[in-house]
């Protein structure tokens, strides 16, 4: 209790507001049952947002749905359906301008819809939170989960998590606010979770009570000058380097595209302390065999190393939390005795694979496997992780598949 | 705020540029009487701008920010194109984000504006050209008109892409020759005037930038009506005269030409502007 600020407030929304440590980790919390999209609603009402915008596409329709509900229920400033994802990701970057705390989300199509906009957020210096709830992007049509659209993300400039289960979806939008708030950071966050299986699946959660919240976002720590004509504008005058061709020009605009990128690595103290951690580990620590894996890869992972204890094998996961910033030097502390190190995936090209080869190459001697697949909405039953990993040591598959 | 944002610290004054100080000195701040008379007497807000010389668009940028009726809580939203070479050079709070998306950050930047200062008066007005308005961002600029936005929209049409190099846009005349249009346009110019109207904007005027006192007029009417009521359009033509083959000193003589035709003054008020700006009549504001 003595981490509660000093000197009690209370939100717009008249709700107290708490430290950021109170609310994610001392808060005392109750036990719920619900889906992903109802935890999107639970983390809005205790995180004094400011605006969202909303567009239907499945399965992240739900979690916005509930965002309206804040709004009529006076937890949420501004919220409105924009006209596209486009219009919604440019819509949601001039409530950030204009100094709002905001979140929105989406699906598969819709974040391609608005592709244009994520490097504008970063390069902007947007503190938005982008709820992505992954689907399947192909022709012909689907709406199923599969991941293939969080691999073209990576180099935006955002942030990108994944989380799990509700709970850590849940817990990290809210430490998703706090760490892409920070002054020295400043840039968009999105999190990630896998549509349908989180976004639709009902499980129990454990959240703090209604009547706290974040500390509401102060825009005036921002690193760029808030769009509000309340404090100077930023100058540009004389020999501006926008749109000029000039030696000045290309220099600034590279800097500036390092110092995105700078901003993701200086997010990394910040999101260890939030997220108690950018990986976390499963199963037997002498383990040789480990999966790497996010989302409901490592869900699935973790069931998978249970079975293979039934058949005498020693496995362990890694779960990545960030993507970018990209847990290298945790990555390579856990796999560091490790032999087979297996990438599970949600998508046909394999981009969390390719990360951890990259980030591998000339440090672990393990061979790096990237199996097994699925995608365009299969799902991965830990007896398909199973059966990988006996391919490999030759032995019978005993779970029938 | 106020204008105090644009005052230098004492300490400093000695040090910052000329123009800086102008601004602090010389604008005309606080004035909502402020307008094109002012322009030969005071610092313009926007400095030495970077277009062709004699270049219309210039011209209506300038009677523009002279005529804001509130520049020190006004909100420049611009778009990519021409206007992208102006907007560092405005002193204002401007915003270049993506071409096309402009009256959706305008959309959302209001919004905010309006819910963190429900006391305060902060104007947000779009400076695009045809290309983002029409074209590229004719969905953003429809949408922004249907949610009935409190935002005002101002198209610098000069009937073609100018800043990629002279394509056709939405906006060309039929049969007019650009580029990508290599036959003449085979459809007619975008009545975007008339959409503006069926779309639900409160005020719309459509008028070249010939006559100085007459744009100062309609921004001012445009900017009060969407203050109070919702989203307003006006269409200024500024023709690109490096694209159709005129000189420097051709602007004014083309657009006088335009205004007997295809820019003759055309404007429209709804019941709810009307009131707004024989209010603002009544208070010598317009």
């Amino acid at each position: 209790m003595q981490t509660i600020l000093e000197a009690l407030t209370y939100n717009r929304a008249g709700q107290r507001v708490v430290s950021p440590d109170y609310l994610l980790f001392e808060a005392p919390r109750t036990k719920h049952f619900m889906t992903g999209s109802e935890a999107v609603k639970e983390t809005g009402k205790k995180a004094s947002v400011d605006a969202s915008v909303s567009y239907p596409i499945t399965p992240q329709s739900e979690a916005a749905h509930l965002i309206g509900e804040l709004w009529v229920e006076g937890y949420v400033g501004v919220y409105f359906r924009g006209e596209s994802e486009f219009g919604v990701m440019s819509e949601i970057a001039g409530c950030a301008m204009a100094g709002a705390r905001t979140i929105t989300t989406t699906s598969g199509p819709g974040t391609l819809r608005a592709f244009e906009n994520f490097p504008m957020w970063a390069g902007t210096r947007i503190p938005v939170q982008l709820v992505l709830m992954a689907r399947g992007v192909n022709s012909p049509l689907s709406i199923q989960p599969d991941n293939l659209e969080v691999g073209f993300l990576l180099d935006t400039g955002c942030m990108i998590w994944y989380a799990e289960n509700a709970q850590d979806l849940f817990n990290m939008i809210l430490a998703g606010f706090m760490v892409a708030e920070q002054p020295d950071v400043h840039v968009p966050v999105i999190t990630v979770v896998d549509g349908f299986f989180v976004s639709h699946t009902r499980e129990a959660i454990m959240l703090p009570p209604d009547d706290i919240a974040l500390p509401p976002y102060n825009p005036y720590k921002a690193p760029m000058p808030v769009i509000d004509a309340e404090v100077p504008p930023g100058r540009f005058l004389r020999d501006p380097f926008v749109m000029k061709s000039n030696y000045i020009s290309y220099a600034t605009h590279a800097s500036w595209q390092w110092e995105v990128r700078s901003a993701i690595e200086r997010s990394r103290p910040y999101a260890k302390h939030y997220l108690r951690g950018l990986i976390e580990e499963f199963g037997d620590p002498t383990a040789e065999l480990v999966f790497v894996a996010c989302g409901t890869a490592a869900a699935q992972a973790k069931e998978a190393v249970r079975l293979l204890e039934e058949e005498g094998i020693k496995a362990r996961v890694v779960k990545l939390k960030t993507i970018r910033p990209f847990p290298i030097e945790e990555l390579k502390q856990a796999v560091k005795d490790a032999k087979y190190i297996f990438v599970p995936e949600f998508n046909v090209v394999g981009w969390l694979e390719r990360e951890v080869r990259r980030y591998l190459y000339g440090v672990s001697e393990a061979e790096i496997i990237g199996a097994p697949r699925v995608a365009g909405g299969m799902t991965m039953p830990a007896e398909v992780i199973v059966k990988e990993v006996l391919k490999l040591t030759g032995k019978e598959v005993k779970h029938v598949l | 705020m106020s204008y105090k944002i644009y005052e230098i610290n004492e300490d400093l004054i000695d040090v910052m540029p000329q123009e800086i100080r102008d601004l602090q000195f010389r604008a005309t701040w606080n004035n909502p009487k402020r307008g094109v008379m002012d322009l030969p007497y005071s610092k313009e807000l926007i400095e030495e701008h970077s277009l062709c010389a004699g270049c219309p668009e210039s011209m209506a940028l300038r009677y523009i920010l002279a005529s804001l009726p509130a520049p020190e809580d006004t909100i420049i939203i611009n778009s990519t194109g021409c206007t992208s070479l102006v907007f560092p050079h405005i002193a204002l709070h401007t915003v270049h984000s993506l071409f096309g998306n402009q009256n959706a950050v305008a959309s959302g930047i209001k919004r905010v504006l309006e819910w963190r200062f429900p006391d305060k008066v902060k104007d947000v007005v779009v400076l695009a050209g045809d290309g983002a308005t029409v074209d590229i961002g004719l969905d953003c600029t429809l949408q922004s008109f249907f949610r009935q936005e409190k935002i005002t929209t101002i198209c610098f049409d000069n009937e073609v892409y100018a800043n990629t190099g002279g394509q056709e846009s939405g906006l060309t005349v039929k049969g007019h020759v650009f580029k990508m249009a290599p036959k003449g346009k085979q459809w007619d110019k975008v009545p975007f005037w008339q959409i503006a109207i069926d779309s639900g904007c409160h005020y719309v005027a459509r008028l070249s930038v010939s006559s100085p006192k007459r744009v100062e007029t309609v921004i001012k009417k445009a900017i009060y009506v969407a203050r109070e009521v919702g989203p307003t359009y006006v269409h200024l033509y500024t023709p690109c005269i490096l694209e159709i083959g005129l000189n420097s000193d051709d602007g004014l003589d083309e657009m006088r030409q335009r205004d007997k035709e295809r820019f003759a003054f055309f404007e429209y008020v709804s019941e709810p502007a009307k009131e707004v700006i024989e209010r603002k009549k009544e208070e010598g504001l317009l």
